[in-house]
This record gives C-alpha cells, sequence and structure tokens, in this order.
C-alpha cells in the first residue's frame, strides 16, 4: 500500500485552509485581520490558496495606529494590489479625533490598547460578522483557551469561562444578531511551525523581519525602535544597533533582537536556538500577568 | 535544522484525577523538549515564590486563565505544543474534575492517543475508569497509562505489576486497540524523557519515545470515499470564466482524477476531472487533505451535498442513533428543536428517543432515568428535518460525529457519535 501521510505542515495547512473556507461558507461579513506580521502575512497567504484560482472573497483590515513602520504600509499596499483584494484601513487617530479614546501620556504611551476601540467601531462600521486573526495559542497562556470560532456578545467581549466546547471539525458559527465571531485559522501552529512554513512556501516578507542597522532606544530590558512617536527620558539615548524583529506591530512597543541574521535559514536557526518566546519582545504584554487576557475580554485581538 | 518534511503530527490528550501530576508532566516535557522558554520560566518561579511555594509550579504555565490561577484548577481545555526531531505534538491539557466530562470529551475529539495518569499510591480509581470509557467511546486507538509519582512508593515493581493486572481486568470491556504501560516520576523525569536508572526491571521505552514512534499513519481511513462539498469556488474572471470547483476537505478514502463518482443527495453520477490545489493539480488526495474537485459534467451542487463513489456510499436516513454526551447547564428539553452540524451540512433535529443513560463509571445501563444534564452520556435517536450521508462513528471520525446547537442561545449543547 501506498503511503498516504502528510507531513505536519501539510496537515496544519490543511486545518487552516479547511477553518478559512468555513469561514466563508458560514458567514455572510466576514473579513482578514492584516497587522503586517508576519502571522497575518502567513494567514492571508492560507486565504489565497483556500480560492485559488479565485480571489480571496474578502476584504483585509488593516487597524492603523499611526505609528507604524514605514516599511509594514508599503507591503501591506503591494500585497493589497498583487491579490485584487478591498483593503479597509481603521485609523486610531479617527478614535481619537472623535473622542472615543484618550490617547495614553508618559514615557510608556502607547496606542496599543487604543487600537481595540478602532477594531471594533470599525468591525461595526462594515457589519463585519467573523474578523479572522493570524493569534496563535502558543503565543500567550490566555491564548491558549482559545477556540477557533470565538464567540463575542454584542459588545465584542469575550467570555473565557463559557466558551463553546469545539469538537472534531464541526464549527458552529451561528449567532445572535449583533453578536460576531472571532476566528483564528492558525491556533495550531507554533512561531516555528510559521517560520518553516514561511521557508517551504517562500513567502515574501518586510525587509523588517531581517538584520538591519537601527537606532534603537534599550528600555526596560527591551530594544525600541527610535522614532518620533517615543517620548525619551533624560538618561535615554539612541544607539545605532544592528538588529531584527521577531514579531511586528505598533513601532512603540515592538521590541527588536540584536541579530545578524539575513536568510530565512538563519532566522530558523536562530528562533530554534532562542530561549525567550517572540512575545518576550513585546513591552504591551509585560503590564501584567493578566494583561493579554484583559485586553482580549475587551475585544482585543 | 529540523527536517520537517519528514514530520508527522501526533494530537494527545491528557487525564488524569486533581493530584495525579498531569501538569508536572506536560511541564516536563515542554521542559525537557525545550518548548518552555527562560522568560516563561522566570515568570512562573517568580509567581511561585510569591505564593511562598519552595519549588517551581509548573502548573502556573499551563493554567492560562486568572480564575484558574486564582482557584488553582484547570477549568478549560487547554492546547500544548512540543516538537522533536520526528514529531509535532499537540497536546489537548483536560480539567480532571468529575464535572469536566464534556471537556474530555472535547480534547478528546481530536485525539490520536490519550496519555491516562495514575498515581502509583492510589492505583487504579473510579477517574481512571471514566478517563479510560471517555477515550473508548470516542474511538482513541491508542491509550498509555502511565503509572506516576513511583519515586513515592520506591520503584516499586509489585506496585506497578499489581495496578497493571488491574487495569487490564477493567479494560477488556473497552475497545481499545492498542495499550501500553509505562512506569514514571514525572517529578524526578523518570522514564519520561529519559530512561530511569532506579526501574531496572522495566524494559520497555519511555514516554516520550513511545509518543514519537506509535503508529498512528493507519488511523485515518482510506477505503470509504467521502467528500463533503465545503464551499463552491466559481472566479467568473475571464481567464476561469467557466471554473466551477467543489472545494473541501476529505473526509476519507483516496481520490483520483477519473474516477467515477455519485453525488449525494441528486444521485447524478459523473467523473472526476481534476482536483485542483494551489500548487498545481495533484495525482491523487486522501484525508485529511483540503483540495478542490472539477467535474466532468456540469451538475448543480452545493455546500453540504457530498461527492462519494458508486459502489461504496454511505448511509442515508433521518432517523440517526447516537452515544450522546450532553455538554450545556441547560438540561436537555424533549420537545425542543435543534440547529444540527454534521460534515458541512446544517440541519434540525428533534430527539425523538432516549433509549438508555450511560453509568461512565461502570458502562452499565440506566434505563429508568430519562432526564438528560449537564455531562451525562446517553444513547437516543435523533429525527433530522433532512436525510444525512452518515458512516458509524466507529468507522469514520469524520462522517459518523455531529453536534447540536441550542436555537436561542446558539451555543453548542451536545456532540453525537453515529452508532
Amino acid at each position: 500500500m501506498e503511503n498516504y501521510n502528510l507531513n505536519y505542515l501539510k496537515e496544519l495547512e490543511s486545518e487552516s485552509v479547511f477553518i478559512i473556507r468555513e469561514v466563508a461558507a458560514q458567514f455572510d461579513r466576514p473579513a482578514l485581520l492584516f497587522s503586517g506580521g508576519k502571522d497575518s502575512i502567513v494567514l492571508t497567504h492560507l486565504a489565497r490558496k483556500a480560492f485559488h484560482p479565485a480571489k480571496i472573497p474578502f476584504p483585509l483590515i488593516h487597524i492603523d495606529t499611526g505609528h507604524n513602520f514605514p516599511d509594514t504600509l508599503e507591503y501591506r499596499d503591494k500585497l493589497v494590489n498583487d491579490l485584487g483584494v478591498k483593503l479597509i484601513v481603521g485609523y486610531v487617530q479617527d478614535s481619537i479625533d472623535k473622542g472615543r479614546v484618550k490617547e495614553e501620556t508618559g514615557f510608556n504611551a502607547s496606542r496599543n490598547l487604543l487600537q481595540t476601540v478602532t477594531l471594533l467601531d470599525t468591525l461595526e462600521e462594515y457589519k463585519i460578522d467573523a474578523a479572522m486573526g493570524g493569534a496563535r495559542r502558543d503565543e500567550e497562556k490566555a491564548r491558549a483557551k482559545e477556540r477557533f470560532f470565538s464567540h463575542r456578545d454584542e459588545f465584542g467581549q469575550w467570555d473565557p469561562k463559557n466558551q463553546r466546547p469545539e469538537l472534531w471539525n464541526l464549527f458552529n458559527g451561528k449567532k445572535n444578531p449583533g453578536e460576531h465571531f472571532r476566528v483564528f485559522p492558525i491556533s495550531n501552529w507554533t512561531e516555528m511551525d510559521v517560520w518553516n512554513y514561511i521557508h517551504m512556501e517562500n513567502i515574501p516578507l518586510p525587509v523588517l523581519y531581517f538584520t538591519h542597522q537601527r537606532l534603537c532606544i534599550k528600555r526596560n530590558g527591551t530594544i525600541l525602535a527610535h522614532s518620533e512617536y517615543l517620548n525619551l527620558r533624560e538618561t535615554e539615548k539612541a544607539e545605532m544597533l544592528q538588529v531584527r524583529f521577531r514579531t511586528i506591530g505598533d513601532m512603540t512597543c515592538t521590541g527588536a533582537v540584536l541579530s545578524e541574521a539575513n536568510s530565512l535559514e538563519e532566522i530558523i536557526k536562530e528562533v530554534s536556538l532562542s530561549r525567550q518566546t517572540e512575545r518576550g519582545t513585546r513591552a504591551d504584554d509585560k503590564r501584567s500577568d493578566n494583561a493579554m487576557e484583559d485586553r482580549k475580554k475587551e475585544g482585543y485581538f | 535544522m529540523i527536517d520537517y518534511k519528514k514530520n508527522e503530527l501526533l494530537r494527545f490528550t491528557t487525564a488524569g484525577s486533581v493530584d495525579d501530576g498531569k501538569s508536572t508532566l506536560i511541564g516536563r516535557l515542554l521542559y525537557d523538549s525545550k518548548a518552555i522558554f527562560e522568560d516563561q520560566l522566570e515568570a512562573v518561579k517568580k509567581s511561585s515564590e510569591y505564593k511562598g511555594l519552595d519549588y517551581i509550579d509548573l502548573s502556573l504555565l499551563t493554567d492560562g486563565l486568572r480564575a484558574e490561577r486564582e482557584q488553582s484548577i484547570t477549568i478549560d481545555v487547554a492546547y500544548r505544543y512540543f516538537s522533536t526531531p520526528k514529531r509535532k505534538f499537540i497536546i489537548a491539557d483536560t480539567p480532571g474534575h468529575i464535572q469536566y466530562t464534556r471537556n474530555m470529551v472535547t480534547g478528546a475529539s481530536t485525539a490520536n492517543l490519550a496519555v491516562i495518569l495514575v498515581d502509583a499510591r492510589h492505583g487504579v480509581v473510579e477517574q481512571t475508569c471514566r478517563h479510560s470509557l471517555i477515550a473508548s467511546l470516542l474511538k482513541i486507538n491508542h491509550i498509555i497509562l502511565c503509572i506516576n509519582k513511583m519515586d513515592l512508593v520506591n520503584y516499586d515493581r509489585e506496585i506497578y505489576d499489581k495496578i497493571v493486572s488491574d487495569y487490564k481486568a477493567f479494560a477488556s470491556k473497552l475497545e481499545v486497540k492498542d495499550i501500553q504501560f509505562i512506569p514514571i516520576s514525572a517529578l524526578m523525569g523518570d522514564n519520561v524523557v529519559d530512561r530511569s536508572e532506579r526501574m531496572d526491571w522495566y524494559d520497555g521505552s519511555t514516554l516520550l519515545y513511545n509518543l514519537e514512534n506509535v503508529h498512528i499513519a493507519s488511523d485515518n481511513n482510506h477505503i470509504d470515499c467521502r467528500f463533503p462539498v465545503q464551499y463552491v469556488i466559481r472566479p467568473q474572471s475571464d481567464l476561469n470564466h467557466d471554473y466551477r470547483g467543489y472545494a473541501g476537505r476529505i473526509a476519507s478514502g483516496v481520490y483520483k482524477p477519473g474516477d467515477e463518482v455519485i453525488i449525494l443527495p441528486s444521485g447524478f453520477t459523473s467523473r472526476i476531472k481534476s482536483i485542483d490545489t494551489f500548487d498545481g493539480p495533484v495525482k491523487e488526495a486522501f484525508a485529511p487533505m483540503s483540495v478542490t474537485i472539477t467535474l466532468e459534467d456540469d451538475i448543480d451542487i452545493s455546500r453540504g451535498d457530498m461527492i462519494v463513489r458508486s459502489h461504496n456510499q454511505p448511509e442515508i436516513s433521518q432517523d440517526i442513533d447516537i452515544i450522546m454526551c450532553w455538554m450545556n447547564a441547560k438540561p436537555m428539553n424533549p420537545s425542543s428543536k435543534y440547529l444540527l452540524i454534521h460534515t458541512t451540512k446544517d440541519a434540525k433535529a428533534i430527539i425523538k428517543e432516549i433509549n438508555y443513560k450511560i453509568d461512565i463509571n461502570t458502562l452499565h445501563r440506566i434505563e429508568n432515568d430519562k432526564e438528560i444534564k449537564m455531562n451525562d452520556i446517553t444513547r437516543v435517536r435523533l429525527r433530522t428535518t433532512q436525510p444525512l450521508f452518515f458512516d458509524s462513528y466507529e468507522r469514520n471520525r469524520n462522517t459518523g460525529s455531529l453536534i447540536l446547537i441550542d436555537e436561542g442561545t446558539k451555543e453548542t449543547v451536545a456532540a453525537g457519535m453515529i452508532i
């Protein structure tokens, strides 16, 4: 008998494609949350595979804090153009101008938390009933309890203690008016899986993931990119470092790592030897032990 | 660098009573396989110190929610990941409390294998039996019974032998093909990743070796061709104007271009023209691949239909006998209609007949108690609004499983395994 085995990356891919198709089939107005990070890039790649030879049948949504790396926007616009999909941008600046949120002040000011309001407003404005994201269960312990199909009440909130059981490959996307779903097709992937997959599929990435010289600030054990959005303490001084990013988000809270890795092979080697989690570079998670659970309950990604 | 092209995926579930050391075992597997990072360990160390513990409480790694950490219990199924050069592992870590049968069922539903822990000091207890029965009901083919805390019984072979023979006597009632026994100490690391030097009387392999080598390829059904249509792809672009592809994940069997197929429920026949993927057409496709099938003939096919071979068809009926696990705090209402999802098909169903309840500790039938509450396992007959195309759960997990949904709250209230 022949060997009917899939290697594990192909099996993960197949599972994610199944979930993405399930979303397109079960919901009226789905969308894909695109941050410009590697996870949402992989998710978009999987969506492209799921509907080939047709186009991706839903828009991408980008929540723009206004504090983006310029490379992220360039990459985003090229991708959207290549795929021929619609892009919806929700601006945190708009939420601030409308008085929906108040800008944080001080040295650790970040628009990370404010994104939640902009996200929920954008989902409501476009009547999105299923928002797909690239979150993974291995990222953070609150995310380890997340479902593939995660139900949100009419306020966009997550109730972790009363989640719907999820059995076999049967996904319950039924909801009452005003409620919506967050869907996480790459839940079962780890950081290493994402990198190995990018390598296997040869997916182009923003240059930020590869080593480069950059003006940086060291703060609380994190290396932050120097930018006009960062308020410096008197004792802090920008220095030129050889770095790359392990995750990419808002400029004010995405930490860099010292690295010489200049190719996917070198990155995979570096990640496999690393003894720090990728979110260890994220200032937003360090606020408290429950930082992620609290943000998620409110409607964060 | 790991050659991921050769790696397989093994999904397993872990179960044990409250203090059997499950968190420690998972912590040990994650730590020894380097899936735990220094910053995670540092955070757990700090929390342990803060709580006044004189050891590192590895369960803090796995209890993700605030309420769980506060009450020191696991509420919900949590998923953990680690890999070795041979395999990638997904652990569905399920809580051991009696009231969480539904979480065990959830965790077991996607698992190839169950690791069940027994405390060497207490031997086979009620929970051990319940966990084993659930694994058996969910048709998990492989059970590894880990006799843990051997360090607390002086690594005594007689104690191990007694537990093994007690369990074997009980397990004769189960329908599990492959049961392995391993004496371990999760705390000290004996026989988890490395062989124990303190139990030279044990000549079997370590837990990790078992997990890496258990034969799972034959767990998929490659005989009965079942392709539930998930989504119809119609690009309607100039380039692919007439393209009409049926996207889905192969539930079982092997499909090839040229195969003669029949479409359910319409009964139309055709031939497979191509099996397409983004990376190009493939010569054959099997479970669990996600593909797009095109047919020679123009037939009206939509989501919920099934493409099968004419000489091997599933059962078709509106009367479905199932073993049902009730998963909602609201008891079953005999006069309610429920929404039903089976493969990619939606229908409505009523529970027409309650045959009996199963005592999950003894597997005895309870005939006179017809009230179905959370965590109850019962045999019932459903009547559906439309015919389902199904196989028995025993033969085919994908076409033999279904869920019921409350029409009002839209919550998933029951899991069903077709008999």
